[in-house]
């Protein structure tokens, strides 16, 4: 680990990098964002914004359920229930019975209501509160070797099942045409989102992480004509408001989670003014 | 896919193909045999059951009956390339999927957005050039017209090499030189490779012109034969020469 903060001291010769937790956040954003810019390229052409903000707030019912169940690591049950509404939510819109922004409604309300009835019994609720807007500079050293194995092995995933995703996007009926097996397909991307997003709510917050997820893909897509500049468009943005948004809040003292988001949407409106116009 | 090359296979044969749903027949004792190097053209009114016999072809739905596939000596092969051309491709235009990209997503596991390998790039050209769409390789799919979208579809079913190739009424929608381009990469893939297209439509002059054989279907086959037969028939003036809904 030594060898790493003084990489970043070198990378980064500024104050902010003389305090561990700065470096520990640092290599967290690092760890975090290549994997929302690369997820939020499906995630946006999936149309799926909704659905990441529903998976987002449930998070208090994992943390909840975990109260109820004795388990002591919350991320546990909160990556536990963000599988289970996932694919439960994917499940019911296979089956066309509503509409889709009706049951991903029906299932965020009912989430969201049962995991802070559940918290807040008793008078409890404030010392969850901090899963709002997360802390990112509370990350520890063990927690950043989660995110690295987290990165590694989503990104092997991704990069199994990307081509089939893209053709399932473009077409559902196309892509099973061609022996696409697209309910397993979408059941592993929404899996991924769940455990990504899970376990990032700790340090970006349930009221912003699914704007990290969506903004820098849509930022991207606004200017980019291929798959390639449309990928690495958006983990460019998401690396760079991640690193630019730390910095700036450690000395604006502001919220770090919402200071990149800010820099994401700002991002969102400089490419939206460039966009491709058809 | 070489030029002039065998399929290996003498036939596709539908027998006795029957479809019942909510207990209203669809198809009714369909059969008929396809060949290598032939166009084979779908026509009948709507409702004829057309897009349902397609269906069953391409083992998507369940039927009573037998479709096969024979080769040259005889043996039925128990399965071949289908390539599919669907009659409208509904996807979200604004999405940043070049040409290349759809069609390399379809020929590899490698991710389109990481990796560019040249075999793939190899093989999609000439897909493409086959479709006579080679220049539409790098242009963004949410960009292209319908008859230049319908080419692409084409270069897709492209790959792997079809044995037989399904297009249904793809040029619906599609402006008179988009319809002739589209015609023309048929004709040059009729000619040059041995593959059994089958094709369904409801321009019956089109058909005229480039069909070889015909099947007239209203849930059951009321006339196959070559395309001047089937358009000299009593069936084919009764059921389109009669006002049917078409």
């Amino acid at each position: 680990m030594s060898f790493v903060y003084a990489m970043l001291e070198f990378i980064f010769p500024f104050d902010f990098i003389e305090y561990n937790f700065m470096k520990n956040a640092i290599i967290a954003v690092i760890l975090i964002t290549p994997l929302f810019g690369m997820l939020g390229t499906m995630a946006v052409n999936n149309k799926m914004a909704f659905f990441s903000d529903a998976l987002g707030h449930s998070a208090f019912t994992g943390i909840a359920l975990g109260v109820l169940l004795g388990v002591k690591n919350d991320l546990i049950s909160m990556v536990a229930f963000g599988i289970f509404l996932a694919l439960i939510i994917t499940r019911v819109k296979a089956s066309k019975v509503a509409s889709a922004d009706t049951i991903i409604s029906v299932f965020s309300s009912t989430s969201v209501a049962l995991g802070l009835v559940v918290l807040s019994f008793g008078g409890k609720f404030s010392s969850y509160s901090q899963y709002l807007i997360g802390d990112i500079l509370s990350i520890t050293t063990n927690e950043l070797l989660l995110l690295f194995i987290c990165l590694i092995v989503v990104t092997i995933i991704w990069g199994l099942i990307y081509n089939k995703l893209l053709l399932i996007s473009i077409n559902e009926d196309l892509a099973a045409s061609r022996g696409i097996k697209t309910m397993r397909i979408e059941n592993i991307f929404v899996v991924l989102v769940a455990v990504v997003v899970m376990l990032s709510i700790k340090w970006i917050g349930i009221l912003l992480i699914n704007s990290l997820l969506i903004l820098p893909a849509a930022a991207s897509r606004n200017i980019s004509k291929n798959s390639r500049q449309y990928m690495f468009l958006s983990i460019f943005i998401a690396l760079f408001c991640g690193l630019f948004g730390l910095i700036i809040s450690f000395y604006t003292n502001t919220s770090a989670g919402a200071t990149i988001v800010l820099l994401c949407s700002v991002f969102f409106f400089i490419t939206y003014a460039f966009r491709n116009k058809k | 896919m070489d030029a002039k090359n065998g399929c290996g296979l003498c036939k596709i044969a539908v027998e006795n193909v029957s479809v019942v749903r909510n207990k209203e027949t669809i198809l009714k004792d369909v059969s008929f045999n396809l060949h290598c190097g032939k166009l084979t053209a779908l026509i009948g009114v709507n409702g004829a059951g057309k897009t349902t016999l397609l269906r069953s072809i391409l083992g998507e739905i369940q039927h009573e009956g037998e479709v096969f596939f024979e080769g040259f000596d005889g043996k039925r092969l128990s399965k071949i390339t289908i390539g599919y051309v669907p009659q409208h491709l509904n996807f979200d235009t604004s999405s940043p999927v070049s040409v290349h990209d759809f069609l390399q997503a379809s020929r590899t596991i490698r991710p389109v957005s990481f990796f560019k390998p040249k075999k793939n790039s190899y093989s999609i050209n000439e897909s493409l050039a086959t479709a006579g769409a080679s220049e539409l390789a790098n242009r963004t799919l949410g960009d292209l017209s319908g008859g230049e979208l319908q080419r692409v579809m084409l270069a897709q079913a492209l790959y792997p090499t079809p044995e037989l190739l399904i297009l249904d009424e793809p040029l619906s929608g599609v402006d008179c030189i988009g319809s002739e381009q589209f015609y023309d990469s048929i004709q040059n893939l009729r000619e040059n490779y041995h593959i059994s297209i089958v094709m369904v439509s409801h321009d019956l002059e089109l058909v005229k012109q480039y069909a070889d054989d015909v099947l007239l279907l209203n849930k059951e086959v009321l006339c196959f034969g070559s395309t001047s037969e089937v358009f000299a028939s009593n069936a084919y003036k009764q059921t389109f020469q009669a006002g049917g809904d078409f």
